[in-house]
Formats: structure tokens, sequence, C-alpha cells
């Protein structure tokens, strides 16, 4: 097992990137990482902390003592669903779902491949998605991120039953697309 | 003849519920002596008193006993009763027909059987029973406060408060203890100096405290209210009421190299020296081993220069004798030493963390002086080895603390809070320094501290990791940690520039002697144990001894200064009376069947058989026998039980009495 250092050089700003973009994300939320006393509430309730190698509250201690380099290496960040239990249930108030958000930002700033690259193509399809419709389409998001990751038919068994109760429609519903895509031009130009 | 009335109570259901309480009633009515017999639901109450009462006077009873729940719960109650009927209350027995019998069987028939036993027993002993007074002993009322740090400070200010006689003896050349070494206090980073030199200032100027420093205490001898106490006061070869403090002799002194006590050996002090510059007395004293008159008898600079002729080579130590009422034992803490082992084998050291090897391997204290504003840095901090500024510190918790394979197990209660107080401080002092704690729990129970532990790592950006340090070693002029952060499950490695260990607080090397002397007991790391760990927290198991501060445990200021007043109203609830009553349930020996084997006297853990001689009206000595100090007497019977000629009996169980309870239980019903 790889020994760690305790904040190798550099890794001191790596820290203030997070802490400052945490406060752009939620400032009623606590002000830094190192408000989390480890407790372990966020890896306790998060769905997919079994298919991570560093749950939560390690990513957490990772980026704490300063190897936000590991962190960015693992599949963790690309696990998260996003749900924000985590952050919900946080007694110190620490924006986890935000933490995990901004080092998958960091990670693709520095070309780092995605530990997980299924999950990476999901959220590139989605994206794109949402993109491209205002709002998810789930038919064509099955149909690409099945034809990307090469499991053609993941899934397909749960179409018909998707189908009758409503769940997948046929076409994509309207919405003001053109606003959507306005959001995207402006968050992308802001990086 | 006796008359005995027979009380059986029902205790509600307590007792009821399990024993016929008529039918024991009943039985006891026919036991020989009885002449009155009767139940009730409760006794204790103030009805069931008043049966008692009417009983005694109609039926002019001689004795009583009272079936009820344990003698512990209402024997007293009981006996003042009978007291207040007219009866010795020696005369009045408690039979338990409670926690002895309905608590512990379950059906009715079983339980009546036994209870009628017991009140059968206890029949056939009150008929032998002797009214006895009880013992009166007078109080001298003044108080010892042995060791002058802030417990010791603090109980002799509370207890000179009220009026009363303090003598307050220290070992060292000053009061103030390890309290004057601390630089800030947590959890309000007050200076410790500043809070604790005003209190040292008043000891000093109190009419009503003597103060004995550079002193020990040699001998002990009687009781409570009553002891006698030998004092060595050690030569310091200053005269104390001469010298007039005006500094020339240490500062001209030639033997400069000596290594300063008060500040950890990390500056040096000359061998004619005052402490620190705040002590109290502020009188120097030379230290005979490091001195160059004494060793070589040359040299005699500081006699030479003193202007006042204060300095004395012929000084002795000194024997002085105090009456006393009462001892407040505060004799505090010395920090585990990691590189050495303990004398007594208790403890033993580490190897892995380099102390005493690496210069910039520190204890606790080295670190308070250090960071302190009196220190040999003026308050920088700076590596011992070199001097340069660290950018980077390790603080190691838990060394020596809870460590079995090292031989403690307890906790040392002050170094999380310590930890992060240092870690603070020298965030605050170092810009740009990093500061981490490796730990294994934070414990921060006190008011405001864990707030403060959160203020380290959030506001000063101390960084904590969880697990121990398991070696440390140089790499350059860097020392290297290698530890584990069990939160990630990794190892990890951290280059240092100074590490600084938070060792365990064990008690004062020598206290177990003092204990033997006071006969209180301690525990196996040397700690001295209090009555009860909850309700009787500040006395010992001797009448008149009491404890305050790190002798009972580690502490810290807040809980040490609580202790210290909590032992001096105990102090003063004993000096406010002017004697002291005690139960005449204590041991007597027969005078002339004694063969002075002593046996008692080996066996008695209170001290209280003295070797007493029998002369004739020559003043030839006839014989030595054994004799009670009823004032030291707490009535155990170890010595009636261990008397091989059977001259020692206890009063209020004699053989007589025992055998007749024994012979009462044998009787087939």
């Amino acid at each position: 097992m790889e020994i760690l250092a305790l904040n190798p050089p550099g890794s001191e700003k790596d820290i203030e990137a997070i802490n400052a973009r945490l406060e752009t994300l939620d400032p009623d939320a606590a002000k830094s990482v190192e408000t989390c006393y480890q407790c372990g509430k966020c890896t306790a309730g998060c769905p997919a902390a079994d298919q991570m190698e560093f749950p939560p509250n390690q990513i957490i201690r990772l980026v704490q003592i300063g190897q936000v380099n590991v962190a960015l290496k693992s599949v963790g960040i690309w696990r998260c669903v996003s749900c924000e239990t985590c952050s919900t249930r946080c007694p110190q108030k620490v924006n986890i779902a935000g933490v995990m958000n901004t080092l998958r930002l960091m990670a693709r700033e520095r070309g780092i491949q995605p530990a997980d690259r299924e999950a990476d193509m999901f959220h590139q399809a989605f994206l794109q998605n949402v993109r491209m419709f205002g709002r998810l389409f789930e038919p064509m998001l099955v149909g690409i991120y099945n034809m990307r990751s090469m499991h053609l038919f993941h899934d397909a068994d749960k179409g018909p039953l998707l189908l009758s109760k409503g769940k997948l429609p046929l076409f994509p519903t309207s919405s003001d697309s053109a606003r959507v895509r306005r959001l995207f031009k402006k968050a992308l130009e802001s990086k | 003849m006796a008359r005995i009335g027979v009380f059986v109570c029902h205790c509600g259901e307590n007792i009821a519920r399990t024993v016929n309480c008529a039918k024991v009633a009943e039985e006891a009515a026919k036991m020989p002596g009885v002449v009155y017999a009767l139940d009730y639901k409760y006794m204790c109450s103030d009805p069931g008193q008043e049966i008692i009462l009417k009983a005694i006077k109609e039926h002019r009873l001689t004795s009583v006993v009272v079936a009820a729940c344990s003698p512990h719960m209402h024997e007293k109650t009981f006996r003042g009763t009978a007291s207040r009927g007219g009866l010795n209350p020696y005369m009045c027995e408690q039979a338990n027909i409670r926690e002895h019998c309905s608590w512990v069987h379950e059906s009715i028939p079983e339980g009546t059987d036994k209870a009628i036993d017991i009140v059968r027993t206890l029949v056939a002993k009150v008929m032998r029973d002797q009214p006895l007074d009880v013992i009166k002993v007078p109080v001298t009322k003044r108080c010892m406060v042995i060791g002058g740090g802030i417990a010791g400070i603090q109980a002799a200010l509370d207890v000179a408060a009220a009026g009363y006689e303090v003598v307050l003896v220290e070992r060292q050349a000053s009061i103030g203890g390890h309290m004057s070494q601390l630089s800030e206090t947590f959890p309000t980073l007050d200076c410790s100096q500043c809070i604790l030199t005003p209190r040292m200032v008043e000891v000093a100027q109190h009419p009503k405290i003597k103060l004995y420093t550079f002193s020990e205490v040699e001998a002990v001898s009687g009781y409570v209210g009553n002891f006698k106490v030998k004092i060595r006061r050690k030569a310091r070869y200053v005269k104390e009421e001469v010298c007039i403090r005006c500094g020339l002799c240490t500062q001209k002194c030639p033997a400069k190299k000596i290594p300063n006590e008060f500040n950890c050996g990390l500056d040096n002090r000359t061998a004619i020296h005052v402490p620190f510059p705040q002590a109290v007395p502020n009188i120097p004293r030379i230290d005979r081993e490091n001195c160059t008159w004494f060793q070589k008898g040359k040299c005699g600079v500081c006699k030479k220069i003193c202007p006042v002729n204060a300095v004395d080579y012929e000084m002795e130590d000194k024997i002085v004798e105090e009456d006393i009422g009462a001892i407040v034992v505060a004799t505090g803490y010395e920090l585990y030493d990691i590189a050495g082992n303990d004398p007594n084998g208790l403890y033993s050291g580490y190897g892995e963390y380099g102390k005493g090897k690496y210069a910039d391997v520190i204890d606790g204290l080295q670190f308070e002086r250090l960071a302190s504003a009196s220190g040999p840095t003026g308050g920088e901090i700076r590596r011992p080895s070199d001097g340069k500024e660290p950018k980077t510190i390790a603080f190691l918790a838990c060394i020596g603390s809870r460590d079995n394979q090292k031989g403690i197990s307890f906790c040392s209660n002050i170094c999380c809070m310590y930890l992060a107080k240092h870690a603070m401080l020298y965030e605050h002092k170092v810009h740009g320094g990093k500061g981490y704690i490796f730990y294994m729990d934070i414990r921060s129970g006190g008011k405001s501290y864990d707030e403060f532990v959160r203020r380290a790592v959030e506001e000063d950006h101390v960084c904590y990791v969880r697990g121990r340090v398991s070696k440390v070693y140089k790499r350059g002029d860097k020392i290297v940690l290698r530890g584990t952060d069990t939160l990630l499950g990794r190892p990890i490695e951290l280059e240092a520039d100074m590490v600084v260990l938070a060792t365990a607080v064990t008690p004062s090397p020598g206290v177990e002697k003092l204990a033997q002397m006071l006969g209180i007991p301690y525990d196996k790391y040397k700690f001295l144990s209090e009555a009860h760990p909850k309700l009787r927290p500040v006395e010992t198991v001797t009448a008149g001894i009491y404890l305050a501060g790190c002798c009972q445990g580690p502490k810290d200021i807040p809980l040490t200064v609580a202790q210290a007043s909590g032992a001096a109203s105990k102090v003063l609830a004993l000096l406010s009376r002017s004697e002291l009553e005690r139960e005449p349930t204590v041991a007597k020996v027969d005078e002339t069947t004694c063969v002075a084997c002593w046996c008692c006297y080996e066996v008695c853990p209170y001290n209280a058989i003295e070797k007493k001689e029998i002369r004739d009206r020559k003043g030839n000595l006839i014989k030595m026998v054994a004799n009670v100090n009823r004032g030291l007497c707490q009535g155990c019977g170890l010595c009636a039980a261990t008397c091989r000629s059977g001259s020692i009996d206890l009063a209020g169980f004699n053989d007589e009495q025992l055998m007749a309870e024994i012979e009462a239980l044998a009787q087939v019903r």
C-alpha cells in the first residue's frame, strides 16, 4: 500500500481552491473541509458507498491531509450520484456532494482520466441529452449510454414495464430548450 | 432481667411480600426475655417510632430489637428513637430481614422461618448488650497542606480564609508547582503565571498561613483532630530572615552550567539560584551537588559578595514539630519519563520515539517552557537543537497513557486539551507553521473544551491525524514520523522539524512513602485512593486526611481547584467542631492476659495499636502490653479475631454476644 505524505508541497493551493468553490456553491455550508470531524455519517447514508474504494468520508479525509491527487484518481468521485444525502445529513454542515463535484471538475481540468470510464460516459451522455432537449429524454440517454459503453442490451428487459407505466416517453416532451442551451453556454464561458 | 421489645417492620410490601410479619412478631413474643412484640407497616415513619417510644414507656423495656432493613439504612434512626425513649442507644439492635431475607427469598414460609431465626439471634445478642458511651476527642484547630502547587495553594487559602491556621509544606524551594511552568491555560488561553502568582503572594503574606518551603514531612503520628507532624526543613545555606533578595549572589556565581529544572533542562542556571523570577519565597538556595564550595572547598563568591551576610555554609537541616487537626495531601504529579525506566519497574520507556536521542523530540512541559514568555526563548518557538523556528511540529498524544505494553492503562486526562492548546499557540506564534496532532480519541469533556478543540482545527488549521505513530527517525535535519491515518486506513509519513510528546501523568515520586506514613491507601500506579469514587471524592479512608489535585488522579486546573476547595470545606467542617464524637464500638485489651505477641499490632490497618509499658512504683518495667488508641480505632475487629490469648474484645461485638448469636441460630426449630 502506498505510503501517503501529509500535506505534500503545493497541496495547500488545492485545499484553498476546493474551499473557495464550496463557498460559491453554498454560502451557508461549512467554509472549509477542515470542519469535517470524520464522524462517517456521509458514508453511512451514501447509496453508492459500497461501489467506492474511498467512500465519501475518506474522500474528504484525503482532501484534509492534502492528498487531493489521490482523490482525483479515485473511482469514488465518479460513482457519486449527487443525491446530496451526505450534505443534507452532515452534522458539521460540510457540503460533501459539492466537494465530489469540485473534484470531478478538477480531474477534468487537469486531464486526469476518470477512474470509472463508464460512469463518465453516463455523465457525458446525460449532459448531452439535457443540452439537446432542455430536459431529460430517457430512451435516448439509455440508447447512447448503452452504445458507448458497449452494453447494448443492458437493462433492456426493464423497457416494457417502464413503457406500460408511462415512465418511458416515446417522444421528447417540449421544453424551453433554447434557454437551457444558453445556460450551458454561459456556464462554459465562465470557466 | 432484660425486658426486650421486638418491632417487626413490613417496609410496605418490601418485607411483607415474602415474610409473614404478624407470625414473626407472634414467635418473637415467645422468645426468652421478650416482653412485647408487634408488627407495623413502616417502623421508620413518625407513627412507627411513636409506637416504639410508647412501648418503651408502657412495658418498661430495657432493650429493643427492630426487625427491618439493613442497619446501614436505619440503625441511626432507631438508636435515636431508643435514646429519646430514655435507653442507651447501643441497647437497640436492628435485625435485617429485608436485604438478608425478604429480598432474597421467594416463598412466604421460607422467608418467615428465616426472619424468625434472624430475630432470635438479635434477641440473644441484645440481651447481652452493655450501655456504651460515645468517645469524645478534642480537635486541634490547625490544618496542614502537603504540596504547594495550585491544589495546595487553593486549599490553604480557603482554610485560612475561614480563620484557621494553615501549615503549608512544599518540597521545592518555591511554591507554585507545575502550574507556574505553564504558558497559557485552556480553554481560555489566559496566562498561567498571571492568574497564579497573585495567589502565591497571597499565601506568603497571609497571617494565618505558615509557609515551609524546601521542606518535607518526616513523620506523622496521632489521629483525626490530633496529629503530630515532624517536618524537615532542608538547609538552603541562605538565611531566609536575613536575605534582602538583591540577587547579587545568583549573578556572580561562577558555576553557571547546571541544567535548569524549572525550564526542563532547556537552559542553564547557577549553583546558588532562585528557581524562577516569580518564586515565592524569592530567596536563593545553594544546590550542594553543583556548588564549587561544597564539592571542592574553594570559591565562596556568594558569601563574599552578599551585602547582608546571609549566606551560611554551616547551615544544617532542622526538624520542626507541629500539632495539626486535619491534613490535605496535594502532592501533585510528574510527567512519565519516556526515555528512562520507572525505578520500581512499574512503567517501561519507549525506544521508538527518539526522546533523549534527538534534541528536537521534547515533552509537553518543555513545550510549555518554550511557549512561555518567561521561558528560555522568551516565548518564541525555537527548536532546541539549532534554535531554528520549526515550520512543522508533530504533537503525539497518549505517550505512555493507555499503553498496556508500557504498564499504564489509564488516560492522563489533560493531554488532549493541552495538545490542542500547544498547536494553537504554535500556529499563533509561527506564521506559515503547520501543527499536526496524532491522536487516538479526542477527550474534551469539560465546559467549553470541545469548542476549543474545534477552534484549533477550524480556525487555526491544526491537522488532526487519527492513529499512533509507530516510529520516529532522522532524515537530514528533519524528523520523519511513520504513522497511519486510521480514518483512511492508509500508512502515512510526515517530515517534521520538531516533535512534542504528550507523556503520561504519573504521581510525584516518593508519594507512597508519605501515604504509608499517613496510613492512606493508593492504587497500583501510586495515585492516592479516595474513600468513595463518587460520594466521598476528597476524603481518604483515614479520618481527618483529605486529597486534592493530581495525587488522586490526573486532573486539569479547573478540576484540581474545585477538588481543593472541596477538601478545604471538609477540613473546615472538622475544625469548626470543639470535639469529635466517635463510635464507641472499638477494641479493648485485657492487660492482665495480654502477652505482647504484637499480632494485633501487625494486622491493624489503622495503626491504632500502641505498645504500652506497665511499670511498678519504682519505675521498673513489669511488662509490655498492647493498647488501643480509641481515637484511631475504627472497630474493624481484626485484632480481636487475631489475638492468640483472647485478650481483645470489641465493644458492642464481644465474644459473648457473638457466641450467643451463634447458639440462637443453632437451636433446633
